[in-house]
């Protein structure tokens, strides 16, 4: 297919897992922080191409597993509130709250609907004007201005029975929390959607600041293996800085018109990242100018706070200080079809990806 | 907190699985037993097959088919899979109030027609009507009923499958699942997809009669072929090892999975069938599957290996590794 096998070239793939093999001694520690990047590198079996001393670990990348716990609490609480549609996107739909999930109230009756755009959902507000449609809003940069647009249309064609709960996030300031922690990091692997966004530049903090590099990559085994081997030629030279290997897709500036509307919708807020806990401005929330399409303020869904599994692990494994392999719960009462924790829920989870695809070697 | 029955327990992967481990099985029958496609029944001395299929797919016409002919097929392969030839079939509708008789007519004309193409014949039916609301549309219940030419009993219990075999498929995998998404206009995309959904019992007996050395079967339905290549390894406690970049995918169905965040792997089929060959006899029977239009897509996708038993390992169009696990869960598309 073309654009997709020049990015999966044995050969090339080969002749980059050479080369990395001379730095077999070394110990260097690579975090991807998307979840694209995690589905890829275990559906391609990167692991089982890496030399010995170079780690890959599973950062806080995907967007259902960040989510708090009472975030979909709130998503279910709405759910059973007379006349209410919810509309999601799929992965959200088996993550477990602190006591039901989206799929169970589904099954008990509940109005939920799986979208896969947040234009599909708007049409269901205008089909439905009778009904108060809800839009479960998650991810980072990339699907916050799919929302930005929603929500900028429902005001400007006055579509006043749509609503947004939103949970998004975005990357920068977990990115940092993380150099904070006590996590060992010695590069990012850069997500390429929200850059493609942001642009590169929004990372330059992390060489500066933290002599950590970083590069914006792709999310073919090419482009992986490639930005692998740029990262561990900044770690060994010592020379940390922001490369993007995504060339194709991103630029240091990023889509500039993506960035204005999400800035005209959203305000940043502190938010709270499953397993990681609260993070200032970290969160997005409407501007009081959309307080009226505002799920939060409408809506009467107050919850406890949050309330996670003491055995899950997946808070350590969000930061990277555990694999999924370390968890007690792991492929035994935790599975893809019993999710305990976020991170098995979502396929881009770490969790679900391990279990999934496995590291054979 | 899973009380309830939800879609996931539909789906034909883990979730389905243990659903018929734990409730069905539990009442109905011998937790030993081998669930495969089709029963085996003795009368005195004779062994027939006997199978039973629900069909209550959306919308129910679709790019390559609609939901009689898919009744018919799901029911013929069952049957084919298991080695036997197919004879008899029964038809249940399940109507729903409001139903244009025009569609009815249209399904059971395609009823008929493949019936006839698959030499199996209708002998018993049922017709139920139900208020509007109750059921979506139309569905169907079909069972099966087939004979044995020769005792191929042994393809559904994987008993003769050994080190060294070869696993074929007969073409191009996941239409069924894409044609069907595609009709369903949620997508906002159009494909010129068609399912795949055929009767292959014509095939598999041209491949058997040749005296090729057939030692599994299975129709790769739900769940897709990385949940049966799991079943299999389930049965016979041996590894499989895949050659990802052997299995034929279409550009365009591999497209759409690039886009939703599928696996082909894990996508849903009505016309394909995965049979594990003596590996003297693999080529033997690529060539025969060639000469039908449903099998000149047929590959040799992998093989079985003594490593890692009761794993499924693909290796990746890059070389590299990866365990293939049963379906678990709808394949949702990525969100970011």
């Amino acid at each position: 297919m073309k654009f997709i096998d020049e990015y999966r070239d044995a050969e090339i793939v080969e002749i980059i897992s050479k080369r990395l093999s001379r730095f077999r001694d070394l110990d260097i520690s690579l975090m991807e922080v998307c979840g694209g990047h995690t589905m890829a590198i275990h559906r391609f079996g990167i692991p089982s191409l890496l030399a010995k001393g170079i780690k890959l670990i599973s950062g806080p990348g995907c967007p259902v597993c960040v989510s708090s716990i009472s975030f979909i609490d709130k998503a279910i609480l709405c759910s059973g509130i007379d006349n209410v549609i919810i509309t999601t996107y799929g992965d959200l739909i088996r993550v477990p709250g602190s006591k039901s999930s989206l799929e169970n109230e589904k099954s008990k009756g509940a109005d939920i609907r799986i979208v896969y755009s947040t234009l599909e959902a708007l049409r269901i507000a205008q089909a439905n004007r009778d009904k108060k449609v809800v839009f479960l809003g998650i991810g980072f940069e990339t699907t916050a201005p799919a929302s930005a647009v929603a929500i900028q249309k429902a005001f400007e064609e006055n579509i006043s029975n749509f609503y947004l709960l939103s949970a998004h996030k975005i990357m920068p300031p977990v990115m940092e929390a993380l150099l904070n922690d006590k996590v060992r990091i010695d590069g990012f692997i850069c997500p390429g959607h929200v850059s493609a966004i942001t642009g590169s530049r929004i990372y330059n903090f992390i060489p500066e600041k933290y002599r950590i590099a970083c590069v914006v990559t792709g999310f073919e085994p090419m482009d992986l293996m490639q930005s692998i081997e740029m990262l561990v030629n900044q770690v060994v030279d010592r020379s940390p800085k922001v490369q993007i290997q995504y060339s194709r897709a991103v630029t240091m500036e990023g889509n500039t018109k993506a960035q204005a509307i999400m800035n005209e919708i959203f305000e940043t807020r502190n938010d709270y990242w499953r397993g990681i806990g609260e993070i200032p401005n970290s969160g997005l929330r409407l501007k009081n100018k959309y307080k009226n399409y505002d799920a939060e303020l409408i809506f009467d869904i107050k919850v406890d706070v949050e309330n996670e599994n003491s055995a899950c692990i997946c808070g350590d494994i969000l930061r990277g200080l555990k694999t999924p392999k370390d968890c007690k719960l792991f492929n035994k009462v935790c599975s893809p079809s019993n999710p305990i924790g976020a991170c098995m829920v979502s396929s881009e989870g770490a969790c679900a990806a391990y279990y999934k695809y496995g590291s054979y070697e | 907190m899973n009380e309830l029955i939800t879609l996931n327990h539909g789906g034909g992967g883990k979730a389905s699985q243990d659903l018929i481990k734990n409730i069905f099985i539990k009442s109905f029958g011998d937790p030993r037993s081998i669930l495969s496609d089709s029963a085996i029944l003795k009368i005195d001395s004779n062994k027939i097959a006997c199978t039973t299929d629900s069909f209550v797919i959306d919308p129910i016409f679709f790019p390559g088919g609609d939901i009689g002919k898919l009744a018919v097929c799901g029911t013929v392969n069952d049957l084919a899979v298991s080695g036997a030839v197919p004879k008899y079939l029964t038809v249940s509708f399940i109507l729903e109030e409001g139903l244009p008789i025009k569609d009815l007519k249209r399904i059971v004309e395609s009823i008929s027609v493949q019936a006839k193409l698959a030499n199996i014949k209708i002998v018993a039916g049922d017709t139920k009507v139900v208020n509007n609301g109750k059921c979506d549309k139309i569905f169907i219940n079909t069972t099966g009923i087939g004979i044995f030419e020769n005792d191929y009993t042994y393809i559904g219990s994987g008993e003769k499958v050994s080190v060294g075999d070869k696993l074929l498929v007969n073409g191009t995998i996941g239409d069924h699942s894409i044609a069907v998404l595609g009709a369903r206009n949620e997508l906002d995309f159009k494909t010129d997809i068609q399912s795949d959904c055929a009767c292959l019992n014509e095939l598999i007996q041209s491949v058997l009669k040749a005296g090729k050395r057939v030692k599994f079967m299975r129709d790769v339905t739900r769940g897709g072929l990385a949940t049966v290549l799991n079943e299999l390894v389930g049965i016979v406690n041996l590894g499989l090892e895949l050659e990802e970049k052997e299995i034929p995918v279409k550009e365009s169905v591999r497209g759409l999975c690039e886009v939703l965040g599928f696996d082909p792997l894990y996508l849903a089929n009505e016309g394909k069938v995965l049979m594990v060959v003596h590996p003297d006899d693999a080529e033997g029977v690529i060539e025969i599957l060639n000469k039908n239009l449903l099998g000149i897509e047929s590959r040799i996708i992998g093989e079985v290996v003594s490593d890692h038993p009761g794993m499924v390992i693909g290796k990746t169009e890059i070389g590299g590794k990866r365990i293939i696990n049963m379906l678990q869960g709808e394949q949702l598309p990525r969100i970011c």
